[in-house]
């Protein structure tokens, strides 16, 4: 029996077979090491993101001109930049944009290509095969290409990133929901539910799209280490957040310039992505681990 | 196929420029030239006429002529500027994909077979690193090293194999981390197979087991693999060349970015496009030399199983 009928059947069996579930489930994600790495890493990262003007000692546009390019120090931690900014303020600044880069922009993403694909795979026919050609053509195009060329559309920013970053993935989901909703469909409480009336409407949303979540959790958690690169990469060739706001990649691109002799200026912020990044994928294939019981040995 | 993906490609990057803030007339003109000229450029350009009689024109224009337009700073035909760039992007992208399969494809199958071993664990940690890594950080990270520390490889320029070696590098990199973990998963189930039991019960030597009965099998996941990772080598490449000052279709988006010239941005996104379709097609045909049997592949993925992308 697959995970998705046993979510659906625990509806009625009682709170005792959810709740084994769940520790089930956290006895597998959290048998990987890795995993609990990854989420200290990410709970970390949302706390120095919420209370940034706490951890930071300086602002982020702070301006000292007499202390330009200063290699770390014990007053600099991370150096300083041409201006005579706080490299570390910055990159914990930054934090803030990435966080919310990553999760709104994949809740753009989930929202409108689960939408496509749920729709798709439940109804099939005509609206099937509209919805999946045009999910060809996005796929058609390199999907950081893609979200270049929705930034270079509508200019600069915080929001216009975050929409570029989360259109350009909504193809992804489509497909990944379009296929989860195709195999729950010809599943027998689907029937069952069809014969005591239920609109479809009600089954879509109350059965099949219940059942398809784990995969596009899945997605969604290695979608948002997607996000936080994306963006980076934006910012990198100039379509993202523009100065003096602080963003990782925006401060690779500024540090750029002085990589021969002040490295550490492109050093941390790229850190800072990778230690992100990897956090992400380490609770994103655990989570995979755990949500699919096919690959439970 | 080809074609109506093609069209459909020519019809999103028109959407966009079609939906970009601004007159481009204006843009052209600056900001001093006066309403009349501007509404004279615009009855020149077409932009007054209905959408679908300019997207009508834009696909002729395209398809037919090869013509996508004027850039707004330097009003040179788009098309050349992208022609004479697009070589060095594809070399970039095509060196990437060689390094990146000829490394990658083997390191994933001594990985699956020497499962959990040092080597194993090792690889797999690199691989996680690499896929965490902006393409253009390393790129940054490689010359810091390589150029200005040790001086082995030039910093910029893509003429000499010399100056070749770190942005192939560094555009491969994610890709072939992707492309090991595949290789390692896909030969690490078809290693649990019977038939390879079997082969080995009957005495064949390890290294025909490996390469005849294993890989052959685990081939088509791989070559799906390498195939979309083409589209991530051409995107790493238009994020990578202005590192490395290479004068390619990257270099001119960017600059595009800069100067606000949209038809050169998006004229650049749809040559890679086209450049990844026609890429897309030769692996489906790639498939069919793969396995024989690749009708039956296709029924058999009707079944559920859960999937994630990365792109």
């Amino acid at each position: 029996m697959n995970e998705g009928s046993e979510t659906a059947a625990g509806h009625d069996e009682g709170a005792s077979v959810e709740n084994s579930r769940l520790r089930d489930f956290a006895h597998v994600f959290f048998r990987n090491r890795m995993a609990s790495i990854g989420l200290c890493i990410l709970a970390a990262l949302l706390v120095i993101a919420i209370s940034a003007p706490a951890i930071a000692p300086y602002e982020y546009d702070e301006q000292d001109l007499l202390a330009t390019l200063e290699w770390p120090s014990a007053k600099h931690v991370f150096g300083t930049d041409e201006f005579g900014r706080d490299v570390f303020s910055r990159v914990i600044y930054a934090t803030r944009i990435s966080v919310t880069v990553g999760i709104v922009s994949v809740s753009i993403g989930m929202f409108f290509g689960g939408m496509l694909g749920a729709v798709s795979g439940f109804y099939g026919g005509i609206v099937d095969e509209l919805v999946m050609r045009v999910v060809d053509v996005l796929l058609a195009i390199p999907s950081i290409l893609f979200a270049i060329a929705i930034a270079a559309s509508l200019g600069p920013g915080l929001f216009n990133m975050m929409l570029a970053v989360g259109v350009s993935s909504i193809p992804y989901y489509a497909r990944i929901l379009r296929g989860s909703v195709l195999s729950i469909r010809e599943q027998e409480f689907i029937e069952a539910s069809r014969a005591i009336g239920s609109s479809s409407v009600r089954i879509l949303l109350r059965h099949v799209i219940p059942n398809c979540l784990a995969p596009i959790i899945v997605q969604g958690t290695l979608g948002v280490a997607d996000g936080i690169l994306y963006a980076a990469a934006l910012s990198f060739i100039g379509l993202g957040i523009q100065p003096p706001t602080p963003e990782w990649g925006g401060m690779l691109s500024g540090g750029r310039t002085y990589i021969r002799d002040y490295s550490y200026m492109t050093l941390f912020p790229g850190l800072a992505i990778v230690i992100t990044i990897l956090a992400l994928n380490f609770v994103g294939d655990a989570l995979r681990d755990a949500l699919d019981p096919k690959l439970r040995d | 196929m080809l074609i109506p993906v093609l069209v459909g490609v020519a019809f999103v990057i028109f959407l966009l420029l079609y939906l970009t803030p601004g007159d481009p007339a204006r843009i052209i003109l600056g900001t001093q030239a006066t309403p009349e000229t501007v509404r004279a450029l615009r009855t020149e350009m077409g932009l007054d006429d209905p959408f679908v009689a300019q997207f009508g024109r834009y696909l002729y224009n395209v398809f037919l002529r090869g013509d996508l337009g004027r850039t707004y700073v330097t009003r040179a035909p788009v098309t050349r500027e992208i022609m004479a760039a697009f070589p060095q992007t594809l070399k970039l992208a095509f060196w990437s994909i060689l390094l990146l399969t000829v490394v990658g494809v083997p390191v994933g199958i001594i990985s699956a077979i020497k499962q959990y071993s040092l080597l194993d664990n090792t690889v797999m940690l690199l691989a996680m690193i690499a896929t965490a890594m902006p393409v253009f950080w390393l790129g940054l990270l490689l010359i810091l090293f390589f150029s200005v520390h040790l001086g082995w490889f030039p910093s910029s320029g893509f003429d000499t194999p010399m100056s070749m070696v770190l942005p192939c590098v560094a555009v491969a990199m994610p890709s072939m981390a992707v492309v090991v973990r595949m290789t390692r998963s896909s030969m690490l189930e078809v290693i649990k197979q019977d038939y390879i039991k079997m082969a080995r019960a009957k005495g064949q030597k390890e290294s025909v087991i490996i390469r005849r009965h294993a890989l052959l099998n685990a081939l088509i996941p791989i070559i799906t693999i390498i195939g979309l990772q083409f589209g991530v080598a051409l995107g790493g490449a238009v994020l990578t060349e202005s590192v490395f000052s290479i004068h390619g279709v990257g270099r001119l988006m960017v600059d595009g970015i800069k100067m606000r010239d949209y038809p050169l941005v998006q004229g650049g996104v749809m040559y890679t496009a086209f450049a990844f379709s026609v890429v897309n097609l030769f692996v489906d045909i790639l498939y069919a030399y793969a396995d024989p049997r690749i009708k039956a592949q296709y029924r058999r993925a009707g079944r559920r199983k859960m999937v994630t992308i990365r792109k």
